[in-house]
């Protein structure tokens, strides 16, 4: 056999081979494809379900009801309320504790044993289910500091479920400062804190504010650990307000009312036998998608200015 | 001479400020261990006082879990069986989909293409889980029930599957970021041999990046067996030792659930179990996170 019948005859053998793999590859992006649009159905038919279901629910009258025996009387006013008063402690609680522990972490902390400890536990912190948060909050919150089963106690316990990931937000957002900046300041004879004060933390606050934000809107979509401390589910009442008409005109006895929040209402109407409540519970789940995709839209945009507006 | 004290003093109170900033910080930082204490303390001591009425060996090997009736049970297993079940439906559709996923947007899918989808996908894990669980139980147990006449209402078939759509995105962006991090060069060297976009992420990519795409399965996993307003919702909560996912059967979660929508009285054997579950959950998800920190560890390649 001379060289032109080798090439030939190998080439003869090879050019299936080729196609095949080729064929294969071809496949693999058709069923990339189809898995992708799984996924993005099943997020589509969600969303419609709950539009086509929920939509002729949603009016004036459905947001400043309370719930009710009578399905189309009900509406989501104390769930909504007592929604933003958790969300108001939980931000109180989980915040300030959450970037100062990420300053430390970056800032301050030398590598011992103490560091790695921590390190480690916020790792796995964020991977405990919520429901035990939960169960711990039952125990201490609710029974052990006397609680009770109030605004307070589930805004505390959204916060400390959220506490791991502010942390990270905040740890990755100063981490994303070029240690250029810190020398600079240290230069100049300031100390640490006023490093910290006057350059830290204004050039990482885009990034923390993106990871609060998400974290929020995660605490107001979350039931489980708020049924565990005893969310009442019917309440046909607000908290007291803040503001009091007589001295000393502000009040913080709405800490410990009793409330509900939106997810436990839907959670309600869900788990009730007519379906004229399943369209309640449509229409609440249309107004918490609504809320959970605007905070979400509000972290990317927040993350897109301050990306654009610091350049190193 | 007067000057120079003053700056002394202002040095020192300025240290002392210092110190004291540094103090509270680190406090801050702490707490996060008095959490995880503050969890694992509430756990023990709550559930010691149910193992002080039930033996460990009743509670890991009765088949049956009625600690409300009359004639009381304290078998874990029929919660268990609900859990791992519903578990298993969520990651036989949330790991080939998300791995499919992860290498298609990495290796094929167009730049725009993976810079759209990407955070849509991450949307997935965003809505809250009592919408998942609305979904579940009216929509998608409805369609399953044309495919299979005769599934009951509560099924943990309809709950797994909603479930492991829910953990697509933990599974496909996790694996996603450890397949980007392989480098290039391996890639490139790939091609050059000849090999399909196919055959190098199957047999060069896969097994390069198999330590970020393990952590990304076990992450999944851990939060498909927390999850809980899908399984409670959707699945039932009735205590039921199958292995068939079209049955109803409460999980660990559900139970939890089903007894804190009640009053138990604080103190009682009622109260107690939850805790004991909980810490059943706890115990679990511990040894799954144990499991990812062992995988990644073992199966690192340094580049």
């Amino acid at each position: 056999m001379d060289d032109a019948q080798i090439t030939h005859s190998v080439s003869s053998e090879l050019k299936p081979l080729i196609a095949r793999h080729k064929m294969f590859d071809a496949w693999f992006a058709v069923l990339g494809l189809l898995a992708m649009l799984v996924a993005l159905i099943t997020l589509t038919a969600l969303i419609v379900d709950l539009a086509v279901q929920g939509a002729p629910r949603l009016s004036w009258d459905f947001f400043t009801s309370f719930p009710s025996r009578f399905p189309d009387k009900a509406g989501i006013l104390s769930a909504w309320v007592g929604t933003t008063v958790v969300m108001l402690v939980t931000a109180a609680s989980a915040v300030p504790l959450g970037v100062a522990a990420g300053i430390y972490l970056e800032e301050y902390a030398t590598k011992n044993w103490i560091t790695g400890i921590i390190e480690i536990n916020i790792t796995n912190l964020a991977g405990v289910p919520s429901i035990v948060y939960g169960l711990m909050a039952l125990g201490l919150f609710v029974y052990q500091f006397n609680l009770g089963q109030s605004v307070l106690s589930a805004g505390l316990t959204l916060g400390l479920l959220i506490l791991p990931m502010v942390i990270i937000a905040t740890r990755e957002a100063i981490r994303a400062i070029p240690s250029l900046i810190r020398e600079a300041a240290y230069a100049l004879g300031a100390t640490k804190w006023q490093t910290v004060q006057h350059h830290i933390l204004p050039y990482s606050t885009g990034g923390i504010l993106t990871g609060v934000i998400i974290a929020m809107s995660r605490a107001i979509g979350e039931s489980a650990p708020v049924i565990t401390i005893g969310a009442l589910t019917f309440i046909a009442f607000l908290p007291t307000s803040p503001i009091q008409p007589e001295p000393p005109y502000l009040s913080f006895q709405w800490l410990f009312d009793p409330y509900t929040v939106m997810p436990i209402q839907m959670f309600n109407w869900t788990s009730r036998p007519q379906a004229a409540f399943h369209l309640n519970a449509a229409a609440a789940g249309l107004v918490l998608m609504a809320m959970t995709l605007l905070m979400n839209g509000l972290a990317i945009y927040i993350r897109y200015r301050f990306r654009k507006r610091i350049k190193w | 001479m007067i000057a120079k004290n003053n700056s002394l003093a202002f040095n020192a109170s300025r240290h002392v400020r210092e110190r004291a900033i540094e103090f509270v910080l680190f406090l801050a930082a702490l707490s996060s261990v008095a959490v995880t204490l503050g969890i694992v303390g509430v756990l023990f001591y709550e559930s010691l006082g149910l193992f002080k009425h039930v033996s460990l060996w009743d509670f890991l090997t009765d088949t049956q879990w009625t600690p409300l009736f009359d004639d009381a049970h304290y078998g874990i297993l029929p919660l268990l069986a609900g859990t791992l079940v519903t578990t298993l439906v969520a990651v036989v559709v949330a790991i080939p989909l998300g791995t499919v996923i992860a290498i298609y947007l990495s290796e094929y899918a167009p730049h725009r293409l993976r810079e759209v989808v990407k955070p849509i996908l991450e949307l997935l894990s965003a809505v809250p889980t009592v919408v998942y669980g609305y979904f579940a139980l009216l929509f998608v147990t409805p369609l399953l029930q044309q495919l299979f006449p005769g599934l009951p209402g509560f099924n943990m078939l309809s709950a797994g599957l909603v479930i492991g759509v829910m953990i697509i995105p933990y599974v496909s962006s996790l694996s996603e970021d450890a397949i980007q991090a392989v480098p290039m060069q391996l890639r490139e060297g790939s091609y050059a041999m000849g090999a399909t976009r196919l055959r190098t992420a199957l047999s060069v990519i896969f097994p390069a990046a198999f330590s970020g795409i393990a952590s990304a399965y076990v992450l999944a996993m851990s939060r498909a067996i927390g999850e809980t307003m899908v399984v409670a919702i959707a699945a039932g909560m009735q205590p039921n030792l199958t292995w068939n996912p079209l049955e109803p059967a409460a999980t660990i979660t559900a139970y939890i659930v089903q007894v804190s929508l009640g009053d138990l009285p604080h103190g009682s054997l009622g109260y107690q179990t939850i805790f004991a579950a909980g810490l059943t959950l706890m115990l679990i998800t511990l040894v799954f996170n144990i499991a990812g920190y062992w995988l990644r560890r073992r199966f690192r390649e340094v580049y």
